[in-house]
């Protein structure tokens, strides 16, 4: 489970196998150097193409006026950087208060989507347990059938999660794909183990949190990240659920001042300095602090994006 | 999907009494239930939320058949039969106009987006240097984890008016090149969103099917003289295949579903004749038009065709030999 393409075992195997080329197996002819920098190229370009949106956004949320102006619009390169945009966002106002509430749902939301998620995968990894097959059957019925936008509006309604910030975590606190996921991982897992375990007299919840969980970093983290960008990322639930402005996840303010251009003033700010930043500033600003905290988890999790994770949970 | 396997044998294989068979189902039952209790337990949470916010939103589908009125609630509105449907079966202009732009650009994205990864997977496949491979990967799969928010004001930023291209090109009098806010390029422009998106993450299934290639089949195609060309003819595509099949069948099954949250978030400037699709359609005009039983009744034929075509592209799966989604 640690290699994102092959298991250890399997690259040691290939390398002993050539031990000598560049991991060139002898039989693997020489390819034509056009071929190999063409696809060298398409590569870089395709890299290229996500780096530099970011190299850019965040280079013109530190740049001041002067730059921006110069360029016309993004800088790619600032001299002078700045963290006064940030400063002024931060310094409470509509941003800051939109990304304390995006970080307390997403927080809230995947402690509770992964203790539910992982329960419920553990009851369902005994096959012939009493009501296993009604109960997987439902939740794989779940991922054939959508109930639909406007009965799942009429329910939040009538349980009154209207404009309540838990609108935005109860009706997705479950995700029946990552129930299997994680299911099909806790059925790989030997099956010994959690025999001897019971033979030493350990109850179910002593062989969950001892046994599993111990070797079920991996899916955990994997599905942990899952919940928790659907959380963070969550932008529709809110409009639909949330009328009050003053409840609003980061997303939506960022579609407000960002993608329908409001332009954000101090009443919105709540900074009292005569000379803000400049209004690109902001807006990149906001952007660059609606993309950072996937930033900064994503290398610790992406090492787990191993293929039976995702493929053994296909099989369903 | 597994079969329980039974740990005792049945009681009905019992030659017993029916009386004695009568208690010893009990007693089994008993038995279960002593020792997969906690099971169950762990279940509830779980099961809870899917029956509120999946099953009875299933239920709640009965509106499609009201004429539903907010104060009057789901049980004291009037039931009006099929006539919601008629916006369907009658094929009112504004539905009918956002079906044939979801079915547009399904069949765009079906030509255009879903063969990429397959190609992309097969170039990153070609990388011999580990570390290089993994950068690529890392940096690939990224966009897949921002919103549509974040996407859409990225595609802002660097192709709109005032963005980074026009900005570039008026510097260097080369005029300028409108692709967003414009309805005739609408199709394009969230089709090469979808591409930047996810054409990087989509590669992960593929590259897991191919890292199972066994390497000695190129060995022998190697020393029966196939060139690199026909090696992926012969054995890389056969390899990855099942996994292209059951893809496809998903984005088939997914034909009424067009990028929901993206093209809402990019309505306002091109207007409805060039973007609403299925699920818009059934926002704009059921919670922000009020036409609730409508727009239910079209939410609900959508799920429905959905389901058909799902299980219809699998049974062609299986019909052609395939695994596809599930296996028989």
């Amino acid at each position: 489970m640690t290699g994102l393409l092959e298991t250890t075992a399997e690259r040691r195997a290939r390398r002993n196998r050539h031990p000598a080329s560049d991991e060139r197996p002898a039989w693997m002819g020489r390819q034509p150097r056009w071929a190999t920098a063409a696809r060298g190229g398409l590569l870089t370009v395709a890299c290229l193409a996500v780096i530099v949106p970011f190299v850019a956004v965040v280079m013109t949320s530190l740049a001041p006026q002067r730059d921006i102006s110069a360029r016309g619009g993004l800088v790619l390169f600032t001299s002078e950087p700045s963290l006064a945009a940030y400063r002024a966002v931060l310094s409470g106002g509509v941003v800051t208060r939109a990304l304390s509430v995006s970080v307390a749902v997403t927080a809230v939301g995947t402690v509770l989507s992964l203790a539910c998620t992982i329960m419920l995968a553990y009851a369902l990894s005994r096959p012939g347990s009493l009501l296993h097959k009604p109960i997987l059957l439902m939740t794989l019925f779940t991922l054939l059938f959508n109930p639909g936008m406007i009965p799942m509006y009429l329910i939040v309604k009538q349980l009154g999660l209207i404009d309540n910030l838990a609108a935005l975590i109860l009706p997705v606190v479950v995700n029946a794909f990552n129930v299997i996921v994680m299911r099909s991982f806790f059925l790989e897992l030997p099956g010994e183990l959690t025999e001897s375990a019971k033979i030493d007299g350990a109850g179910e919840l002593r062989i969950l949190t001892s046994i599993v969980l111990p070797l079920s970093k991996a899916v955990v983290a994997v599905v942990g990240l899952f919940y928790a960008v659907a959380y963070w990322n969550a932008f529709f639930s809110a409009l639909l659920y949330l009328p009050s402005p003053e409840k609003w996840p980061l997303q939506l303010v960022l579609r407000t001042f960002v993608v329908n251009q409001t332009p954000l003033g101090t009443d919105e700010l709540s900074a009292s300095t005569e000379s803000l930043p400049p209004q690109a500033s902001i807006q990149m600003a906001i952007l660059v602090m609606s993309v950072i905290p996937i930033l900064i988890i994503y290398p610790f999790i992406q090492k787990h994006f191993s293929k039976g994770l995702l493929i053994g949970a296909v099989k369903g | 999907m597994s079969s329980g396997t039974k740990v005792r044998p049945r009681a009905g294989a019992d030659p017993g009494a029916p009386a004695a068979r009568e208690t010893s189902v009990r007693g089994q039952l008993a038995a279960r239930w002593h020792r997969d209790r906690v099971l169950l337990v762990l279940a509830v949470p779980g099961v809870i939320v899917l029956v509120l916010f999946h099953y009875l939103p299933l239920l709640g589908n009965v509106i499609a058949f009201q004429d539903y009125q907010p104060f009057l609630g789901i049980s004291g509105s009037d039931f009006v039969g099929l006539s919601n449907f008629s916006v369907i079966f009658n094929g009112d202009p504004e539905f009918l106009n956002a079906l044939v732009n979801t079915l547009i650009i399904t069949m765009v994205q079906v030509l255009f987006v879903f063969p990429l990864p397959i190609a992309l997977a097969l170039v990153l496949n070609t990388m011999l240097n580990e570390r290089a491979k993994r950068l690529t990967q890392s940096i690939l799969y990224l966009p897949h984890f921002l919103s549509w928010v974040i996407v859409v004001a990225l595609f802002q930023q660097m192709f709109g008016n005032g963005g980074m291209l026009n900005e570039w090109l008026r510097s260097a009098d080369l005029g300028t090149f409108q692709i967003i806010g414009v309805p005739e390029l609408f199709k394009l422009l969230i089709t090469s969103q979808v591409i930047w998106k996810d054409t990087g993450w989509s590669t992960i299934i593929f590259l897991a099917a191919l890292s199972k290639v066994d390497l000695n089949l190129y060995e022998a195609a190697a020393i029966d003289r196939a060139g690199p060309l026909r090696q992926l003819w012969h054995v890389t595509l056969p390899a990855i295949r099942p996994v292209i099949v059951l893809l496809l069948i998903l984005r088939l099954g997914d034909s009424l579903t067009v990028g929901f949250e993206q093209i809402l978030l990019q309505q306002g400037p091109v207007g409805a004749q060039a973007s609403e699709v299925l699920d818009t359609y059934v926002y704009n005009n059921g919670i922000i038009g009020g036409n609730w039983g409508v727009s239910a009744a079209v939410g609900l034929v959508k799920g429905v065709v959905g389901v058909v075509l799902v299980l219809g592209a699998n049974r062609l799966a299986h019909a052609m030999g395939e695994r596809g989604v599930y296996s028989k």
